[in-house]
């Protein structure tokens, strides 16, 4: 379980990182370490090169920018989980970030690290997906923005090119009276989710539902954004009856797979079951 | 092969190593600090845990040439100056808070990170501070309880 040899190379700036990037052949970031090493120590990834990011703190930070809250891709979990100005602007990355493993691996893991790794089971993908967030690039070329929800092709891997680079991420800010809720079936707590659902709701002074965003995860190749149910929910007040109707319509939307963690079958029911619960915890 | 300078337990160390050897290798076999257990080597037992300035990591999920400049603190630093047991370690005695002893050193250092921040945390936060540390011996409730006693302790102390 050891890795196998790479050459190292300590980033100590943006511009450092991509030219090393466009440069050496079968490079690989580095951000938390938390999947990659792991994937290295098994030898399911041999990059030839590992570029360190860890150490360029233009990367890391939060700044309410905009309408947006940007993340610094090289943010720690931990810090984004103890910001205030995330749990007050982005209250559904708050609440997806507390099931996104144990203390120590939010230490060193991060924000950008995870969208980038695009695990379908990941929570953080999932909130970037309801929320609609930007995703940063940049290459020795040049940057782009691509929008989470036209950012990923499959299960770990994106539209990403190799010689590109996660910058930040660009979370909505809602305004008004926001409701969130984040609903997780997994092994233990702490664990990748078998089937999570996100879901944030904006609500008017007469308690009408006036905006939703939901999506699921780890039922589909990635986390899927479930229009129809926010389309249902908006002009309408939420009660029990409501919650339990409009989940049924994420089933066409799910294309789960058996696993050695849970049956297909189980991923769709659950699926419409987490729904229901997460409208009804944004609302309450 | 690189040169690798580091703090550890307070005292400057250095000593080299290829970029492909975690630093938990490092600390075992080229510092000659072997607190620091290896379990899974793949992050999922918390056994390797480590103070990485301030904060508790996985010592398996990082290359030792990452550490280069940085501050560790390992399983012995929470000794006392003369050797003898710190306040964490006397309470997982007291406390029965290991049999094997195989998870320890990491729980000790999950323990010590939760203490910094208060001396009287509640279950709680000793459960989410534990969350990624794995015992196969104790069913848990017996760590539980050292991490109180050994809060109790230092609250005692100050
Ligand atoms: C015990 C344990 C439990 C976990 N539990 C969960 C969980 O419940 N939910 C969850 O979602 N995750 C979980 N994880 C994984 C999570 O901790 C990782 O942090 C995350 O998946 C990857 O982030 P990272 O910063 O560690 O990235 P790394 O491991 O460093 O990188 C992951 C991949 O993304 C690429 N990458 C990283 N940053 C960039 C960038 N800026 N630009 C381009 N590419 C980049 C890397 O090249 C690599 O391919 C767990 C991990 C462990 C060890
Ligand atoms: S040895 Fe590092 S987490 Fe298991
Ligand atoms: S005491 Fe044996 S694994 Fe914890």
């Amino acid at each position: 379980m050891k890795a196998a040899s790479f050459d190292y190379i300590r980033a100590t700036s943006l511009d450092h990182a991509l030219s090393a990037l466009a440069e050496s052949e079968d490079a690989i970031i580095l951000a938390g370490g938390q999947t990659l090493v792991p994937m290295m120590a098994m030898r399911l990834a041999r990059p030839a090169t590992l570029i360190d990011l860890n150490e360029i703190s233009e990367l890391a930070g939060i700044t309410n920018r905009d309408g947006y809250l940007s993340i610094g891709t090289m943010t720690r979990q931990a810090a984004a989980l103890a910001s205030t100005e995330v749990n007050a602007q982005t209250p559904l990355l708050a609440k997806a970030l507390s099931f996104v493993g144990h203390t120590q691996t939010r230490n060193r893991g991060t924000v950008g690290g995870s969208i980038a790794h695009g695990d379908p089971s990941a929570e953080i993908p999932l909130a970037a997906i309801a929320l609609n967030a930007e995703i940063g690039l940049a290459s020795r070329t040049g940057t782009r923005t691509v929008t989470a929800r036209d950012f990923y092709t499959g299960p770990l891997s994106s539209v990403r090119r190799t010689d590109e680079c996660l910058t930040e991420i660009r979370f909505p800010i809602w305004s008004g009276t926001v409701g969130v809720g984040f609903q997780e079936i997994s092994p233990r707590h702490g664990d990748f989710a078998i089937v999570a659902v996100a879901a944030q709701l904006e609500f008017g002074a007469d308690k009408v539902c006036r905006r939703a965003s939901i999506a699921v995860g780890g039922a589909s190749a990635n986390p899927v954004h479930a229009a129809e149910v926010e389309a249902a929910l908006v002009g309408k007040r939420i009660d029990p009856r409501l919650a339990n109707e409009v989940s049924r319509a994420v089933d066409p939307i799910l294309s789960p797979t058996d696993d050695l963690h849970a049956t297909a079958a189980y991923r769709r029911r659950v699926a419409r079951v987490l729904t229901e619960r997460a409208i009804l915890e944004a609302a309450a | 092969m690189s040169m690798i300078k580091l703090t550890v337990n307070g005292v400057a160390r250095s000593a080299s190593a290829e970029p492909r050897m975690s630093l938990l290798d490092f600390l075992r076999e080229n510092l000659g600090l072997n607190a620091t257990h290896m379990g899974c080597e793949h992050g999922v037992c918390g056994a390797c845990s480590v103070i990485l300035d301030g904060a508790p990591v996985r010592s398996c999920l990082l290359f030792a040439v990452q550490a280069d400049g940085h501050a560790i603190t390992t399983a012995e630093g929470l000794r006392k100056d003369d050797g003898t047991p710190g306040v964490i370690m006397d309470s997982f005695m007291e406390a029965h808070g290991l049999q094997c002893g195989y998870c320890t050193p990491g729980m000790m250092i999950a323990a010590h990170a939760l203490l910094e921040q208060t001396t009287s945390p509640s279950d709680d936060e000793i459960h989410e501070a534990i969350g990624g540390n794995l015992c196969r011996c104790t069913g848990y409730a017996q760590i539980v309880e050292a991490i109180r006693l050994a809060g109790r302790r230092m609250k005692d102390a100050s």
